[in-house]
Formats: structure tokens, C-alpha cells, sequence
């Protein structure tokens, strides 16, 4: 069996785990290329039938519209439930306060929206498509992880998995995060994305881009970021090589516009993937800290 | 490619996080911008050279005390293969941590400090991967600079290696034994001449050449996993039973019993994802579409008519308990093997492992990191195999009723 097929294999009977173990699961979607793996795979799971389960997307409302636009294709093509939990409806409620001053991002602030939006669809398993080669807290996480009635991730008390058994048994209040392609890396992801020939959004191709150079990185320009006039700005032909939102998601020099480039390119990077991403940038534990709050 | 998943044991301060840190970097793993913040650390803690364990250490405790608490799994791979590299804890504490990372491993590397030798936790690990039926141990003797690069001190560490492996060896298992330093890359990715006595390959080359075997159980064993029943007008009847092949294969038209039902029937249809096979082989998933009416649901076994199993309401089994509460006669607990779950009771408990002495002693309890044999009367039967015949299905964890946590895992002996 090759490697995409056993990743396959083992991400798909994950799958299945959460559908016959939760009564009421969820898919959470960014709309970035990992999320759109898990949704083909949660696709081929059930086939003939549709998935059992409603895609969740958090959105930040600082999007790239591009994402936006496929996650709302694949929506209506495959005849999806999509439930949208909106940070902007939070800040507006008063739930969350804005982050000030030019380093300022939504990210942080999606947690809060996240736990909000589990608690009142109540739902008891949650896929995520995080991979532990992404960061080294997530290397620690489990295929199941428990999280306590505040989405609290204690990596003290992670149950023990062995071999392929897992245990979703939680009490009433808790959720399981669960991520089925823990075990992929970011070029296995683009490989399977070339043999399945998935769409994704048209920004992790190159193309024309107006960007800024702050903190050695190419960031995109936009109405979400304050570009100061020392800000050295210029149109350049980028792509982005993981979508967060646009306030804190750099992007990357390249003319890779078609998918055998960018797995060129990327097998070749001298640098990792989230490398840049800001957010996991403001400190040493940036995803650890996040992670024991609720994020996923 | 091939993919080998191999885990990594040693006690706090045997420089396992330095040993995977240096094959991280050696192979070239480590990006750029990884390395760069490894060296801005490794400055400001003022070492002259690279703290490699830096790139490991996952959680903030972890940097904080210098020690790994819990199992990461970590990527990396050579022209020949791809590996993940589980790497548990050392401390006694976390005896559980090495069981799990070690469940799904083809090898293990237990690390031993030169100048310590064979201490308390290489025989834990020892028996760990004894228990665990791996059948390629490397024991990596590391920190051999810190001892002059010995020979004699090597062969001495072997030697009493070599004892433990002819009193508790498990058949069929191979060991290697290789000096190394992490730390100043002796023997790691290339022959080293300050150990020129010894002869063997350097770690990363044993690792890409150890064989990955596959077991060839004929047994066919199916676990299903969800019922597929499309809401379709044009596809109204179908009754897909979506699962795991455990052991064995399974084609269209063999003739099957359900478990625990017993009801019969053909297998009239397989489909993998919604495409039509022939045939579903050991560790894949697929959907069975039966040629009768007959029920089955999550949990329930499918077996190929000639499967040699076994089944029972009582088992024997060796145990690993993890969690705090201990085990006790009389106590209740869900017992998980695959995706089948059923209720038991702890009938008796036998022995515990002194993990010193490295033999049994009698116990009626098992604790936290207890290694020990027990029997238990099962609510439901269940089909099964001893784990050294089929670890696919010889195999189970044990889930606390008021916790839910996963409180142990156990290796079935006998039904």
C-alpha cells in the first residue's frame, strides 16, 4: 500500500469512528486545503450516502473572499449543511473586544466564537484537519482529544491511544476534537490533492498581488491591516502556502501557478510551513497557549 | 516509499530528544527558520552548540524542566523511507505514555546512557516491547563521548543486555546494539572514527534497512463500523455495513457469519468508497453488502465462514493499567477491543510484573503503570484470538465507567 493510500485508510476509518461513536458531530472548515481534504474524505466515508454531519465554518469576517466563494460551491455541489459562526457577531455582542494597533488579527478571537458555537449546537465531536507536522504542540495532540466543558485542552490528562482504538466515551458538556489527518504532512496533503484533482482557492496559486514586507514576511495588503508608511509595499507574484485570515497569513514569493510547482516547491522550501503564519509568531508557545483555551 | 513507524524509549537525561533532535537535522527535517530559533535558544541558555532537543520538546512544562512528559510524534524521512518517530517519556510515571506510543511501532530504539548502563528503565522498556511483540529492538548506548569512546564499557552494557534478552526474550525478535553520541553526531547518519571498533551500521541507515514484516493471518475478520443507508429513492434498499478488515480477506460470494447474531449469509457486494472491488484485504476499510436481509450494526464481528476464532464471555489477559484508580477484583469497566464495546468484570487478579526482579509476584490490585495478568467475565462475547496470534484482535482497552477515561489496555492470553 502507498503512503497516500495508507494515510487514506487510516483517516477514513477515523472518520467513521466519529460517526458511529458522537451523536452529534461537526466538521469545522477554514476552507483551506486541509479542510478541503478532510471534507473529500468524510465524502468518500459515506459514499453512496451524503455525510452524516454539517460543515462548521468560524469566520473571522477577514477572509480571502476566495475562499469564500469554493467553500460556498462545495456547499451547494454536494449538497452540504453549512453552519457559519461569526467572530463579527461576537465583537458586536460584546463577546470579544478587537485587538488594537498594526499587529492586530481576528485570530485569537475565534476561539471565543468557536466554544460558542459548539455550545449552542451542541456538539459533542468536532473534526479538525490539524497535522502534527504543522507545529510541535500539535505533535503532542491525540487523533481523539477530550476537551472539558470550557473547550479546555489539558495535555497532562490526554487519554493514552492505542493502536486504532479510540475512545470518544465523554460526559455530557464535554467534546472530543477530533483530527483525522494527524499523520499527513503538508506535501502528502498536496499530493493527495493532485491524485484526487481537488479544488481549492485559487490563492495558493501565484499570482499578481499587492503585499507589504513586515517582519521579514510578504503580507497581503488589505482593509484588515494597518500598512504604516514605513511599510515597504510592492505588486509581486505570491502565493499563499496555508490560508488563515488575511490579517495574519503571509504570503509567499512564487510563480508556482500550477500544483507540480508548488510540490516542487515546496519539497524544496528551506523554510516551514507555518513559518508564515503571525499568529504562531507572538511567542515561543504561541499554539500551545491558544490550544489550552479552545482553540483547535 | 515505505512508511515504518518506530518508537523511542530511554530515562530523563538519556538525550532521546538530542537523538531525534540530530536525525530531525540531519535529515534535513528541520527547516531553516527551525534551526535559526534552535540557535537563537541555545545562545541565550549559553551552550556552545546546538540544543537539538529544543526542536522536540512540544509543550511549554517540557522546555521549561529540559524533560519530555508526553508522547510526540515527529516526521522525517531519507530517500528510502519515511518515518514517525513516537517518542515516549522516561520517567517512571509515564510508563503509559511508552505503551501507547509504542502500540502501533515496528521497532523500538531504547536508549541507555553510556555511562549508566542497564538501569531499572531499560528493563521497563525492555518488557514493554517484549509485551508489545516488536520485533526489532535497537538498543542505542548514547553519550559515548562522555566515556572515552570504550569499547570495553560498550561491551560491557551488551553483555548484560545480551542476559536480560536470553532470560526474557520473546522468540522471533531481533536486537541491535549501537553505540552512538547524539549530541556530537558519532555513528548517527555515518560511520564514526572515534568508535572504529565497532561494525555495525550507524542508526539511520539500521533504520532504513530493518525489514517491515506484514502479518499473513488467515483468520478474516471484520469489525463494522457504521451502517451506510442512503435516504435515496434509487437507492432505497441498500445496506452497506462500512468497517475494518481486522485480519485476513474477504472477496465477493464467501460465505460469512455475523457475530454475535449468528445469522448467515453471502457477501453479495464489496465497495470501497462508493466503487466496486473484488476484494478487501487485511487493515483496509470497505463497505459489505450482504446477499440476505440479515441485521448487523456498529460493533458486531463479520466473519468469513472457515475464520478459526475463538469466542467467549471470559478471558484471560496481561495488563498495562493507566490511570490512578487502581484495578481491583469486582470493579466494572467498558472493555473496547476494535470498535466493539462491551461491559465486564474484573473476576481475579494474578500477578503483577516486579519490573526489578522481572518476575511475577503476587498482587490484588494493579496501579498506575502496573504490568499484570488478570482475568475478566465479559457482559457480551466477544470473537477473538490471543494477541500473539492476531494483534489485531487480541488486543483491547479497558474504559472507566465513571471517568470515561482510558484506564488500561490489555493483551488477551486465552478465551
Amino acid at each position: 500500500m502507498s503512503i497516500l493510500k495508507q494515510l487514506e485508510e487510516e483517516s477514513i476509518y477515523i472518520i467513521r469512528e466519529v460517526a458511529g461513536q458522537f451523536d452529534n458531530p461537526c466538521l469545522l472548515f477554514s476552507g483551506g486545503k486541509d479542510s478541503i481534504t478532510l471534507l473529500h474524505l468524510a465524502r468518500k466515508a459515506f459514499a453512496p450516502a451524503s455525510i452524516p454531519f454539517p460543515l462548521v465554518h468560524i469566520d473571522t469576517g477577514h477572509n480571502f473572499p476566495e475562499t469564500i466563494e469554493l467553500r460556498d460551491k462545495l456547499v451547494a455541489e454536494h449538497g452540504l449543511r453549512l453552519i457559519v459562526g461569526s467572530v463579527q457577531e461576537d465583537i458586536d455582542a460584546g463577546n470579544v473586544l478587537e485587538e488594537k494597533g498594526r499587529h492586530a488579527s481576528r485570530n485569537s478571537l475565534q476561539t471565543t466564537t468557536l466554544l460558542n458555537t459548539i455550545e449552542q449546537h451542541k456538539f459533542d465531536a468536532c473534526m479538525g484537519g490539524a497535522r502534527r507536522d504543522e507545529e510541535k504542540a500539535r505533535a503532542k495532540e491525540r487523533v481523539f482529544s477530550v476537551r472539558d466543558d470550557f473547550g479546555q485542552w489539558n495535555e497532562k490528562l490526554q487519554r493514552p491511544e492505542l493502536f486504532d482504538m479510540l475512545n470518544g466515551m465523554i460526559h455530557n458538556g464535554e467534546n472530543v476534537r477530533v483530527f483525522p489527518i494527524s499523520n499527513w504532512t503538508e506535501l502528502d496533503v498536496w499530493h493527495y490533492i493532485r491524485q484526487e484533482k481537488l479544488e481549492i482557492p485559487s490563492i495558493y496559486y501565484a499570482h499578481e498581488r499587492e503585499v507589504f514586507l513586515r517582519d521579514n514576511q510578504w503580507m497581503p495588503v488589505s482593509d484588515y491591516v494597518q500598512v504604516t508608511d514605513q511599510d515597504e509595499r510592492r505588486v509581486a507574484s505570491v502565493r499563499f502556502r496555508t490560508v488563515g485570515d488575511m490579517s495574519c497569513t503571509a504570503a509567499v514569493l512564487s510563480k508556482a501557478t500550477l500544483l507540480d510547482n508548488i510540490i516542487e516547491e515546496i519539497g524544496g522550501s528551506d523554510f516551514s510551513e507555518r513559518g508564515s503564519r503571525m499568529d504562531d509568531k507572538r511567542s515561543e508557545a504561541a499554539m500551545e497557549e491558544r490550544k489550552k483555551v479552545g482553540y483547535f | 516509499m515505505e512508511l515504518i513507524k518506530i518508537a523511542t524509549a530511554g530515562s530523563v537525561d538519556d538525550g532521546k530528544s538530542t537523538l531525534i533532535g540530530r536525525l530531525l537535522y540531519e535529515t534535513g527535517a528541520l527547516k531553516t527558520d527551525q534551526i535559526q530559533h534552535i540557535e537563537e535558544k541555545s545562545t541565550a541558555r549559553g551552550f556552545g552548540y546546538l540544543d537539538l532537543s529544543l526542536a522536540t520538546d512540544g509543550l511549554l512544562t517540557e522546555r521549561e524542566q529540559g524533560i519530555t512528559i508526553d508522547v510526540s510524534h515527529i516526521f522525517f524521512s531519507t530517500p528510502k523511507r519515511r518515518f514517525i518517530i513516537a517518542d515516549s517519556p522516561g520517567h517512571v510515571e509515564y510508563t503509559r505514555n511508552m505503551v501507547t506510543g509504542s502500540s502501533t511501532a515496528k521497532a523500538s530504539i531504547i536508549l541507555l546512557d553510556a555511562r549508566k548502563g542497564v538501569i531499572e528503565q531499560t528493563k521497563r522498556h525492555f518488557f514493554i516491547t517484549q509485551l508489545l511483540n516488536i520485533k526489532h529492538i535497537i538498543f542505542a548506548i548514547n553519550k559515548m563521548d562522555l566515556v572515552d569512546y570504550s569499547e570495553a564499557i560498550f561491551d560491557e552494557i551488551k553483555a548484560t543486555l545480551n542476559d536480560l534478552v536470553s532470560k526474557h526474550g520473546a522468540e522471533g525478535v531481533t536486537y541491535y546494539f549501537n553505540p552512538v553520541s547524539a549530541l556530537l553526531n558519532e555513528n548517527i547518519v555515518s560511520k564514526s572514527e572515534k568508535l572504529d571498533w565497532f561494525q555495525g551500521e550507524p542508526l539511520l541507515q539500521l533504520i532504513e534497512s530493518i525489514p517491515i514484516q506484514n502479518n499473513k493471518i488467515k483468520d478474516a475478520a471484520f469489525q463494522v463500523q457504521y451502517v451506510i443507508r442512503p435516504k435515496r429513492e434509487d437507492l432505497h434498499d441498500y445496506r452497506g455495513f462500512a468497517g475494518n478488515v481486522r485480519s485476513g480477506r474477504f472477496s465477493i460470494g464467501d460465505a460469512i457469519s455475523i457475530h454475535p447474531s449468528g445469522r448467515r449469509s453471502h457477501i453479495k457486494r464489496i465497495e470501497k468508497y462508493g466503487e466496486h472491488v473484488n476484494v478487501l484485504e487485511s487493515g483496509e476499510n470497505g463497505t459489505l453488502l450482504l446477499a440476505d436481509e440479515v441485521d448487523a450494526s456498529r460493533g458486531d464481528s463479520i466473519l468469513r465462514e472457515d475464520a478459526e476464532m475463538e469466542q467467549g464471555k471470559s478471558i484471560n489477559a496481561t495488563f498495562c493499567w493507566m490511570q490512578d484508580n487502581p484495578m481491583s477484583v469486582g470493579d466494572k469497566y467498558w472493555l473496547q477491543q476494535g470498535v466493539q464495546r462491551s461491559l465486564v468484570k474484573v473476576k481475579n487478579i494474578d500477578a503483577k510484573m516486579d519490573l526489578e526482579a522481572l518476575e511475577d509476584k503476587p498482587t490484588d490490585t494493579l496501579n498506575l503503570n502496573d504490568i499484570g495478568k488478570a482475568g475478566l467475565a465479559l457482559a457480551q462475547s466477544i470473537v477473538s484470538k490471543p494477541y500473539v496470534k492476531n494483534p489485531a484482535l487480541g488486543t483491547f482497552i479497558m474504559i472507566d465507567p465513571n471517568t470515561y477515561n482510558t484506564a488500561g489496555v490489555g493483551f488477551i492470553e486465552s478465551l
